[in-house]
């Protein structure tokens, strides 16, 4: 099924995106995004440790950008500036102009600033930036987002790194029926199910890192994830048939010979 | 010698250090890395002319795992 997720100018086969957090080491890493079947993945920025020199593998030698597109985030940053910076150094180190707007409020929950994302958004789609904007799960930020150019809008299902899944499918709903962009629902999402939930709720594309990170067995959930999805969109596409109240039988009633 | 702070750390450096030899001490490739003078990015083009100035803050940064 060619059923490609565009974001801005870019392309992806998968409507998955992953991460690179978490993992016992790059190589479960890269098992999971082969199993995962994805082509973007978010990546962090973080200052090189000065009491070492980096002879090791960095994570840029280790991603094959033919295969993948980098996704850079700026997780950790409170400010407007900080998220600006951030994405400016992103840039620098040739990553392109995709960045993954994170303006978080609260430590403890790690919710998003909504205000200030709106404000870096704007800066940052005038410079150019290709900005999907992480998000509360609250329509009146998401289509601020929009207007401000976020090239998407993604919507948390529940806190970072919580594994609750979609907490508020409503909310997403609302947010998909009243959005132009692609609506991914980023953070939250724990197992398979939560991924075939968003998909099927008609969203567009699914972020997520620690589900499969912290699964007991990654590469397994990778391939959950993959198939949750699958299940997820084609249901969507599918449309589901009415919910309804009472039982309605499968098999004919006309025709019964038993009383 | 003049102070920078380089990743945090205070740092006493020869006058006319450029940030290219600076940068130099920390990694072995520079295209793994990017760097900012006070907040504004230092293009890697340009650190083979950027001197260090007096309480300059100096922040050199990779990628790592992230979600």
């Amino acid at each position: 099924m060619n059923d490609a997720l565009t974001v801005g100018s870019h392309t992806f086969q998968s409507r998955l995106i992953i991460g690179s957090g978490r993992y016992a080491d790059y190589d479960q890493m890269l098992a999971c995004w082969d199993a995962s079947g994805v082509d973007c993945v978010t990546v962090a920025l973080r200052r090189v440790d000065l009491d070492h020199k980096h002879e090791e593998r960095n994570l840029i030698d280790v991603i094959d950008r033919e295969r993948y597109t980098i996704l850079p985030n700026t997780a950790g940053c409170y400010t407007i500036e900080d998220a600006l910076r951030t994405a400016r150094l992103a840039r620098e180190l040739g990553l392109g102009t995709l960045i993954k707007l994170e303006v978080i409020a609260d430590e403890q929950t790690l919710l998003p600033n909504a205000t200030a994302t709106v404000a870096a958004t704007r800066e940052l789609a005038d410079e150019g930036f290709t900005v999907l904007a992480y998000t509360n799960d609250d329509p009146v930020s998401a289509l601020a987002l929009e207007k401000a150019g976020a090239a998407a809008v993604m919507p948390l299902g529940a806190p970072i790194g919580s594994g609750l899944g979609v907490l508020n499918p409503t909310n997403i709903k609302i947010i998909l029926s009243r959005a132009s962009v692609p609506i991914i629902v980023d953070a939250g999402v724990g197992t398979a199910s939560d991924v075939a939930v968003a998909m099927e709720l008609g969203c567009d594309g699914v972020l997520l890192n620690t589900g499969i990170a912290l699964a007991q067995d990654p590469v397994q959930m990778a391939h959950a994830m993959r198939a949750g999805c699958d299940a997820g969109r084609r249901a969507f596409l599918a449309g589901r048939m009415p919910r309804r109240e009472y039982a309605a039988p499968s098999s004919p009633v006309a025709g019964r010979f038993t009383t | 010698m003049i102070v920078v702070s380089v990743n945090g750390d205070d740092l006493e450096l020869e006058a006319g250090t450029t940030i290219g030899a600076l940068v130099d001490r920390y990694v072995s490739d520079r295209s793994r890395v990017a760097v900012e003078r006070n907040r504004a990015i230092v293009p890697r083009a340009t650190l083979d002319e950027a001197q260090v100035e007096p309480a300059d803050v100096i922040e050199i940064v990779t990628l790592v795992g992230g979600g």
